[in-house]
């Protein structure tokens, strides 16, 4: 059994490399996708800036509170403020240049500061956005936020506007008809705040104060594989693609075996005296090596160039790998046994392929499909495979933490095995 | 004594009955044409002697054994020329027998003398390098026949080996077999080609819709369209026990 066997999967190995374009789309392709989805999602560098969200305002009020919130939004890190008029700040928002036009309306600066005090209507602060960029309008209302907040507190209780404010209230409360004792206790206050002013206390030098800010900081910690390690986004990267590719090499086994029974070739390995299981581990040998040389090859780039460390275990990371080539290969033999014709099977396993690695997490993270969704892939191998090689690299969770992972995968490998060999087509006529 | 013997074989595709009591024999150094039209039923016949697919009735007898499974070591006896030339196209000559010799057990030295042999045998030697894809059309005939000798099997099974092949590739594959024959082979040898029956065959069994119609040597059909009063060319009396309509 062995000589034929040693032959199947060394022949398999000789094909699969003298065929240049399967090479290259096997191993070059996914290094080339998975060092840019790695640079998009890797987070900032340790030196680097985070990407400013790109956002204009409108200024109609050109009040003390208006400049302040501009002047605040400009100093933002999180922001590229530009200033710009109605037409071109929709303009740009509607062409996609620009995330999140906001519009300060005439009136704003007296409105937000009569509405702190509970006075009046609120004023409207208008933003444009690209719907297409929802998650930054989110980021963006926060920020601004907190921005408007402080430029109007500060311009209550210290700015010129403030004071105005003040001037103008004091007699429309002595001339109300409240309640005596409350007139009494609000003049007090308000009498007590121009006593402020006049003795100095607006931040010095006649400049307003600080006005109310966050009352706390926010320390955050990226929880990976140690307190001094960064996370590497490369590392779910190049889990993420080296599977997809791998599984698209398999699949291509697969569509191989039928182009193979279509050449007649099978009649021959059929006429000799091979047993049916030779016939079928000799293809899942041949397959499982390549695909453990392919996630070797896309991760040794990705530790020599990126830096990527497997920070769990060795010996789980290496168990990931190889469960994940044997899960492969079987589902390449699936493919060749219920295929029909190699055009069709190319494309539905094309098809088969990138919803399996859109559902397992390879492309976008599982976080973001909804709960049942997220229920649901745990039934897609590419999950485990790619959740299982995540905790072997950047979340640093030890070998015991593969064996799950492992299990799950030797499982669909079974699963694979025991349907392709039930639905083989073994007659050749 | 016979090394073959086919008897009572049947095989049906759903309600199609595609070979319907076949029996025929074959000796150690003769060569049997199985002659009939498109569909008559001469594949599936050499696809169940050569163990790709399972009869529903009968048997196939190899030196009076009966065939037992997959791995029976008497099918290190047959050896198969397919119609299609299945051969690894991206692989060399070399490789290719190299492949096919390590399933049935070949390696080493005696595997690489097998090769040479094989490649001699074709007039291939000096291209063993060379990859099959870069091969003419009569070259992969002779690569696929090789495939077939290569493991020097007491019984060879043809199927229309010399389709699409210029007429100095065909009369170098018959002289092949001419050569396999002297050496006491036994070949099945399925062709569509009178003249090629004519040349070859020391008997020629005629199937048609699964059943053997005749068995004879060439001059006994012929004695036999005579004794009927017609013309006595093998592709006259394979026309009129065939019949003249068109085959699909």
């Amino acid at each position: 059994m062995l000589t034929p066997l040693a032959a199947m999967v060394r022949k398999d190995l000789q094909l699969f490399f003298s065929d240049r374009r399967s090479v290259i789309v096997s191993f070059f392709v996914p290094i080339a996708i998975a060092s840019f989805f790695g640079s998009i999602f890797s987070g900032p560098s340790k030196n680097g800036e985070p990407a400013r969200i790109a956002v204009m305002v409108v200024d109609h009020d050109d009040s003390a509170i208006s400049k302040a919130i501009v002047a605040g939004a400009q100093g933002d890190r999180n922001f590229n403020v530009a200033i710009a008029d109605d037409a071109a700040a929709r303009d740009s928002v509607r062409r996609g240049k620009t995330s999140v036009a906001v519009v300060i309306p005439k009136g704003f600066g007296d409105k937000s500061g009569a509405a702190l005090f509970g006075n009046g209507e609120k004023p409207e602060l208008q933003t444009l956005y690209d719907p297409s960029r929802a998650t930054e309008l989110a980021m963006v209302r926060g920020i601004m936020t907190e921005h408007v907040m402080q430029a109007v507190s500060r311009e209550m209780f210290g700015g010129a506007q403030g004071r105005a404010y003040l001037e103008k209230t004091i007699p429309q409360v002595e001339a109300s008809t409240m309640n005596a004792q409350q007139k009494a206790l609000l003049l007090e206050l308000l009498r007590s705040v121009n006593g402020f002013y006049d003795a100095g206390g607006t931040g010095g030098a006649g400049r307003p104060g600080g006005g109310l800010t966050m009352p706390y900081v926010v320390k955050e910690e990226a929880v990976t594989a140690g307190s001094n390690v960064a996370y590497n986004g490369y590392a779910h990267s190049f889990a993420g693609m080296g599977i997809q590719f791998l599984l698209f090499a398999m699949a291509n086994l697969g569509v191989e075996m039928l182009l193979e029974r279509q050449r007649g070739l099978w009649k021959r390995l059929r006429s000799a005296p091979v047993s049916r299981r030779t016939l079928l581990l000799g293809k899942g040998i041949s397959g499982a090596i390549i695909s453990l040389l392919i996630l070797a090859v896309s991760f040794a780039f990705s530790m020599i160039v990126f830096g990527v460390r497997v920070d769990g275990g060795w010996a789980g990371f290496v168990g990931i790998a190889v469960a994940c080539s044997i899960m492969a290969s079987t589902f390449g033999i699936l493919v060749a046994a219920l295929g029909n014709t190699p055009a069709t099977a190319r494309g539905v396993t094309t098809l088969a392929v990138l919803m399996m690695v859109m559902l397992g997490g390879a492309w976008v993270p599982t976080f973001i499909f909804p709960a049942w969704l997220q229920q649901f892939t745990l039934i897609v191998p590419v999950r485990w495979a790619v959740d299982g090689l995540d905790a072997m690299t950047w979340r640093g969770i030890g070998s015991s933490g593969a064996v799950v992972p492992i299990l799950v995968l030797l499982a669909f490998a079974a699963a694979f095995s025991a349907v392709a060999a039930a639905r083989f087509r073994w007659e050749e006529t | 004594m016979a090394i073959l013997d086919v008897t009572h074989l049947r095989k049906s595709f759903g309600s199609l009955t595609a070979v319907d009591d076949v029996s025929f024999g074959l000796e150690a150094g003769q060569l049997v044409g199985l002659l009939g039209p498109n569909g008559a039923g001469k594949t599936t016949t050499v696809s169940m002697i050569a163990g790709l697919v399972t009869p529903d009735r009968g048997e196939v007898l190899v030196g009076g054994k009966r065939l037992t499974g997959d791995t029976d070591p008497a099918k290190r006896r047959i050896g198969l020329v397919p119609q299609d030339l299945a051969l690894y196209e991206e692989l060399s000559a070399r490789d290719n027998l190299r492949f096919f010799g390590a399933l049935y057990g070949l390696s080493g030295a005696p595997l690489e003398k097998a090769i040479s042999q094989s490649l001699d045998l074709v007039g291939l030697s000096d291209r063993a390098r060379d990859a099959v894809k870069v091969f003419s059309g009569g070259m992969k005939r002779r690569m696929n026949l090789a495939a077939g000798i290569l493991h020097d099997p007491d019984i060879l099974l043809l199927d229309e080996p010399t389709v699409g092949v210029d007429p100095q590739s065909r009369n170098a594959i018959f002289d092949n077999l001419e050569l396999l024959k002297a050496r006491g082979k036994a070949l099945l040898y399925t062709t569509h080609y009178m003249e090629e029956a004519e040349r070859l065959a020391d008997r020629i069994v005629i199937i048609d819709h699964g059943r053997v119609i005749a068995d004879d040597t060439l001059a006994g059909l012929e004695r036999s369209a005579a004794a009927a009063g017609g013309p006595i060319t093998l592709e006259s009396v394979f026309l009129t026990l065939t019949g003249r309509s068109l085959r699909d």
